[in-house]
């Protein structure tokens, strides 16, 4: 472990491969991050079915290359499919526990997450798959910095989704919409807005996106039918750094984390990566509490 | 015959009932076993859950915690530890243990798993108790995977191969009957102290805490240290019962058997839920429910067990978040002591429908 930080120092180049991999990644947990606090800020729901829908988005891609098809088309595919997906599911489970206790939305929408990913074992089996976009990989620093072309193509996409929600929640009228539900549901339902409609397409709009994150992931990572949860962790952990409705936070939060995962993998070693992610929200949350605390408040 | 006597009666025939069951029964003694076990999972998960209203996905922590704390004494008192684990049950060595020590190691295994757990309680607790509502499930849901991966990880402890507990010698006899009277005596005593404790000053804290937190501290409550011995009693119960299923299901993988979340850790969860949050028995029944519903329906279902249980979690939390005892408390208040004014909605919706 400490051999590891020893080489991180001696041969700086090695920190900026990890750092940019780690920015590349970085720009796909900030977008499903955004998902989440659309969710979380709309209908005060903490979804924890959000990595699965991520991981639906990198099957989709999975499904479409295994017909021949190239898994950039897999994007706007899985960003349709898992809309519907979102939808029958907002019409089926969410609505009955929009206004309910917090903690039957967190157990509902995780029952959710464990159908998705016991049903997705079953079909495509447990093993790990990629979508082989067939690109090349981009050397910097005399071949010391590798960046496979793929994944700068994921973090501009995942940019360029980024910015057209944005535009979308701020000038379309169901965005609008949206963002006034947000603001005052029920002056909203006064208003003349249909607000279960605008749950819903809240709900389906977060799940297409992360359904375009995770044809991405497939793409340029790897898929699985358990990466589930680490997504929905890592975006939790986002919101809660950067605050519901703070864009440039969740970017900044996303990035970070992605960087932060990547050195973390290399100086603990690959198999701790992931125990790196949860024992970091542990101590995001633990932190932020300790803080607040000290005003006598708390989380909320 | 008074109420008092009556339900003495009732108790005395159920333990009769509990004590005779391996030997009506014999095919079933380890998914007996096992049921003690949930009983345990679930009353314990109440107290927290259910009777102070903090919803924790991590019990499951302590529930590792135990068990393989339990396990590694039962070894490392006899043997080198690293070694045991390298040779994985096969290799140069043969590690066997006569019945003195097999019973040895659980004598000192159990207590340790248990004690061990109650620290990491008392540990985890004061970090993480601070917190409120979702943020708490959140964090406790990843203190469960975090603690699954280190010990993936962690290769002293037999890592991602996991690891086996002693051979029981052929002294023990009938390993699952052997269990199965552990986990009773066990699930009888978890009973006993909820039910004592639930009782006392202290089960009026933590109710007080469920119902307004702020409201209990400003009452003069220390809500965060009787929150953390909550926590500490709940590991407790918990840790043994980790040992004791380490032993009976003679294999510890470190993420489908000890830090078991999206299984132990969410059954206890959707036990207490089924049986109703926040009463005595409820946790109990929703643990007797819960497995016998999961043993007859794993067969028919072939491959498809996890699935159905995902769809059996969403549709209870939806709609049946009253549990078996919260309706039953709804259907007929009267029994439950609560008296009924005949201008109530209860008794309104009840003469219509009578």
């Amino acid at each position: 472990m400490l051999d590891n930080l020893e080489i991180l120092v001696q041969a700086p180049v090695i920190t900026v491969d990890l750092v940019l991999n780690g920015l590349l990644v970085g720009a796909i947990f900030a977008l499903a991050a955004y998902g989440m606090a659309l969710v979380w800020g709309v209908m005060n729901i903490i979804n924890i079915a959000q990595g699965e829908f991520v991981m639906l988005g990198g099957y989709v891609a999975i499904v479409m290359v295994g017909y021949g098809l190239h898994p950039l088309l897999a994007v706007p595919a899985a960003a349709i499919l898992l809309f519907c997906l979102g939808w029958v599911l907002y019409y089926s489970v969410i609505f009955r526990v929009v206004d309910r206790d917090l903690f039957i939305s967190i157990l509902a929408t995780f029952g959710i997450s464990i159908v998705l990913q016991q049903l997705m074992n079953t079909v495509f089996g447990g093993d790990v798959q990629i979508a082989d976009a067939k690109l090349g990989t981009v050397f910097l620093f005399d071949g010391f910095v590798s960046l496979a072309q793929v994944k700068l193509l994921a973090f501009s996409l995942a940019a360029i989704l980024g910015a057209i929600l944005i535009v979308f929640l701020k000038r379309s009228r169901l965005g609008q919409a949206i963002r006034a539900t947000a603001q005052n549901a029920r002056a909203a339902r006064v208003l003349g807005i249909d607000t279960n409609r605008v749950y819903a397409a809240t709900y389906g709009l977060n799940a297409a996106l992360c359904g375009a994150c995770g044809a991405l992931v497939a793409m340029a990572y790897t898929i699985h039918p358990y990466i589930g949860l680490p997504y929905t962790v890592r975006s939790f952990m986002i919101v809660v750094v950067a605050g519901l409705g703070n864009i440039g936070g969740v970017i900044f939060a996303g990035l970070s984390l992605g960087a932060a995962e990547n050195i973390a993998g290399f100086v603990f070693g690959a198999q701790y990566q992931l125990a790196f992610v949860f024992l970091l929200l542990v101590a995001v949350l633990v932190w932020r509490n300790w803080r607040l605390a000290r005003k006598r408040e708390y989380l909320k | 015959m008074n109420n008092g006597a009556a339900r003495l009666i009732g108790y005395l025939a159920l333990l009769a009932a509990g004590l005779a069951a391996p030997f009506l029964f014999p095919a079933y003694q380890s998914q007996m076993a096992e049921l003690w076990l949930f009983i345990v999972f679930a009353l314990t998960w109440d107290l927290i859950g259910g009777q102070m209203g903090y919803n924790s996905f991590g019990n499951v922590v302590f529930l590792g915690v135990g068990m393989y704390a339990c396990a590694l004494t039962q070894v490392g008192l006899f043997y080198d530890v690293s070694l045991y684990n390298q040779a994985r049950g096969g290799g140069a060595t043969i590690f066997t243990f006569d019945w003195q020590q097999y019973l040895e190691g659980l004598a000192v295994g159990l207590p340790v798993g248990a004690a061990l757990a109650a620290v990491t309680a008392a540990f985890l607790g004061s970090l993480v108790l601070g917190m409120r509502g979702q943020y708490f499930a959140i964090c406790t849901l990843g203190l469960g995977i975090a603690a699954g991966e280190i010990a993936n990880g962690w290769e002293w402890i037999g890592a991602g191969s996991g690891m086996v507990p002693p051979n029981a010698p052929d002294a023990i006899g009938n390993l699952a009957r052997f269990y199965y009277y552990f986990a009773m005596a066990l699930a009888v005593l978890t009973f006993l102290v909820l039910r004592h404790l639930y009782a006392t000053h202290f089960g009026l804290a933590i109710n007080a805490i469920r119902d307004d937190e702020d409201k209990a501290e400003s009452m003069g409550l220390r809500t965060t240290r009787i929150k953390v011995t909550a926590w500490i009693i709940s590991a407790f119960f918990l840790g043994i019962a980790g040992g004791i299923m380490g032993n009976l299901k003679r294999f510890i993988d470190p993420v489908d058997t000890a830090f078991a979340g999206p299984t132990f850790g969410v059954w206890m969860v959707l036990m207490a839920i089924l049986g109703g949050k926040g009463t005595l028995w409820g946790p109990v029944i929703g643990a007797i429910v819960f497995q016998v519903f999961k043993e007859v329906s794993w067969t028919y279902l072939l491959g498809w067990q996890r699935v159905a249980l995902g769809l059996l979690i969403v549709l209870i939390v939806v709609f049946f978040p009253q549990g078996i005892m919260g309706f039953l408390r709804e259907r007929f208040p009267e029994r439950f002591g609560h008296r009924v004014e005949s201008d109530s909605p209860v008794a309104l919706s009840r003469e219509r429908a009578g």
